[in-house]
């Protein structure tokens, strides 16, 4: 990804940009990279005021954060704001109001079985930043804990751990998603139930099951070359147990890092629910997502009624781009030796 | 240096074998079966048990395994167990159709991309520059299915009821009756445009920091030094320099590249590798999928080989060594 146009940006920055680059890609190359290049980091996070101030001077990525927290709001009140129910009962009445298009009543039109489009969208980009924001954080605290038991205890551990990592890394995500999200009824081997990927619930585990590797990865980089620091040594020579050490000496100093990948998650995760859905194995109703609208009026399509993908796809991409334009801002402002 | 390719080649072996294990047991454990498919909604517990039978897949999962490896290997592979069509010449097909998108797009996206790339470094901060970083953003955060959709419905639908075409000069479906060089264009000029859009925005900005970080190297100040005209010093001994890692990374993506064949061929309804691999995952088809992975994970290994070998060419300090280095 990119330096907002200044000289000298690191080779190859990010590596969950470039699985941003296509969220198919995400699919199917669970991001190696990522690890090295995130994995240089800072030693100190640097007070708030200039980490601001540093954000600030990104116009991009400002703009990425107000954009982002309108859509924030906006899903939020969804229930307020959206002058309709997004999933009716289908009486004659809603369905009379069949295939309009927009207008001041349905700003958004209606599709084919007379919903409100506005009302859809905003309860669908509800469903993609819960998606999102879960999928971000389960990854983040599943990466952390294997990533960091794995650097700091090293040995046997970090060994096993990390082979644990490679096996998920291995695995074509696609392939994996489409069975397991095509499957009405998922158990584990038979053993206990999982939940269907059909709902937020199932579709958040199943994401975040193949997107916390990096992460993983990128933790256990910054622990290995923390513990060696003299701070570090000197917690230890002063008695400090190995929690105290880890949670006040080492996780504060990867915060930067858990942050960037955090961020980049979000986006990854929501586009890659929207794919899924498009391919028929996403959110299904009564949950309304933005892929899964997509995919209802693909058929529209080479007729005038195709303002029906329009909107949907308008504010997954917007959505996208704002997440990634934050997560671009805040590496550089977290980490300013990152531009070179 | 053949000896090193060797190395690298039956390294990833081991992986790929290890991805189809996980693959195998994971489609029959979580898939869908291809017995209860056969027999159609009856759903008759008897013409499962004997489909099953027929198809062998009674037999335990290791079992079944192996014996697709030794299919595998043997080059005969088998039958589709969804429709009893011969996987050599699905696979076979599937290539064919697959072979000249991907091509077409790897390579319009890399001349894109470069062009973009030395164009933006070459003036760090300008206007233009600024404007492709704007473009990269968008173009990464762009779902490729929608794009696919919003292109077709430009390129067919509007631009023939704007410019009043009787028919629309691009195909969003491929034309089985039409043959020739014009014809091939008009197929598939909008699935290399929607597969190439992302590949460009990734691609350029790699190539426009890795020439940055080139452009401050001592052999451009001494290029610089000896009078050559900026547009040599920049070609000629930047870009060279800045491309070898940009091999390196469009190898990489030739993995990444599938996921998006996968969308691109499902939005064009073309009958590719990846219309394919949707075909063999919904109905649990494990005879084609698992020559599917093979085959192309070999296509992803020798991408990459390729990439080590043109590396070596482009940069004579790299030597491709085999075990401790001399």
């Amino acid at each position: 990804m990119s330096s907002f146009g200044e000289p000298g940006g690191p080779v190859r920055r990010s590596g969950v940009g470039e699985a941003t680059a296509t969220g198919t890609a995400a699919l199917l190359d669970s991001d190696v990279r990522t690890a090295d290049v995130l994995a240089r980091h800072p030693e100190d996070v640097p007070p708030p005021a200039s980490f601001l101030r540093r954000y600030a001077r990104h116009p991009l990525a400002v703009v990425g954060a107000v954009v982002l927290l309108i859509l924030i709001l906006a899903a939020v009140f969804a229930p307020v704001l959206a002058p309709a129910d997004p999933t009716p009962v289908l009486t004659t009445e809603v369905l009379t109001e069949a295939r309009q298009g927009p207008s001041w009543e349905h700003p958004f039109g209606t599709d084919k079985l007379g919903r409100d489009q506005l009302s859809r969208v905003l309860y669908g980009l509800r469903a993609s930043l819960v998606v999102g924001v879960g999928v971000a954080v389960l990854s983040v605290v599943a990466g952390v804990i294997i990533g960091s038991l794995a650097g700091w205890r090293g040995g046997w551990m970090d060994s096993l751990l990390m082979r644990f990592t490679d096996l998920f890394l291995v695995i074509p995500a696609l392939v994996v998603l489409l069975v397991v999200a095509n499957n009405p009824d998922p158990s584990f081997f038979g053993l206990f139930d999982l939940p269907p990927a059909t709902e937020i619930p199932g579709m958040v585990m199943l994401l975040a099951a193949l997107g916390w590797m990096p992460m993983a990865r990128i933790v256990r980089g910054e622990f290995l070359s923390l513990r060696e620091r003299d701070y570090v040594e000197a917690a230890r020579a002063a008695g400090a147990s190995d929690r105290r050490i880890v949670f006040t000496h080492l996780l504060p100093n990867t915060t930067g890092p858990i942050v960037v990948f955090a961020t980049l998650a979000v986006g990854i995760a929501i586009l890659n629910e929207a794919v899924l859905s498009f391919l028929g194995a996403g959110l299904q109703y009564p949950a309304v997502s933005l892929g899964q609208m997509i995919s209802d009026a693909e058929s529209t399509v080479g007729t005038d009624l195709a303002y029906l993908i329009l909107y949907p796809g308008l504010v997954l991409f917007v959505l996208v781009l704002a997440v990634n334009l934050v997560g671009d801002g805040l590496r550089d402002a977290i980490d300013p030796h990152s531009r070179g | 240096m053949w000896k090193y390719v060797a190395r690298r080649a039956l390294a990833s072996i081991p992986v790929l074998l290890l991805a189809s294990v996980l693959i195998f047991v994971l489609v029959r454990e979580f898939g869908a079966d291809p017995a209860r498919q056969r027999c159609g909604a009856s759903r008759d517990p008897v013409c499962i048990t004997r489909v099953r039978e027929q198809l062998g897949l009674d037999r335990t999962l290791p079992v079944q395994y192996v014996e697709e490896m030794r299919h595998f290997v043997t080059g005969n592979w088998g039958t589709s167990l969804r429709s009893d069509q011969s996987v050599n010449e699905l696979i076979g097909d599937a290539l064919r159709e697959t072979a000249p998108l991907a091509f077409w797009s790897v390579l319009l996206s890399l001349g894109i991309a470069v062009y973009i790339g030395v164009t933006s470094a070459r003036h760090p901060g300008s206007v233009r520059d600024h404007t492709y970083t704007v473009l990269a953003f968008a173009g990464i955060a762009m779902p490729t299915f929608w794009l696919g959709l919003l292109v077709i419905q430009a390129f067919t639908y509007e631009m023939q009821q704007r410019l009043h075409l009787s028919e629309p000069f691009f195909y969003s479906i491929p034309n089985p009756v039409g043959s020739g060089a014009l014809n091939s264009f008009r197929e598939l000029a909008l699935p290399v445009l929607v597969l190439s859009v992302q590949l460009v925005a990734g691609w350029s900005r790699y190539q426009r920091s890795a020439l940055i970080d080139e452009m401050h190297g001592d052999h451009i100040r001494t290029a610089r030094a000896k009078g050559l005209t900026e547009r040599r010093v920049v070609w000629k001994h930047g870009f060279r320099g800045s491309a070898t890692s940009l091999v390196t990374v469009v190898a990489i993506d030739a993995g990444a590249l599938i996921g998006g064949v996968v969308i691109t061929e499902r939005v064009f309804s073309r009958p590719g590798m990846g219309t394919l691999l949707l075909a063999a995952l919904r109905d649990g088809d494990t005879a084609v999928l698992l020559p599917w992975m093979l085959v192309v994970g070999v296509v992803v290994i020798l991408a990459n080989l390729f990439a080590d070998v043109l590396y070596a060419a482009l940069d004579p300090r790299v030597r491709l060594v085999t075990g401790r280095a001399s």
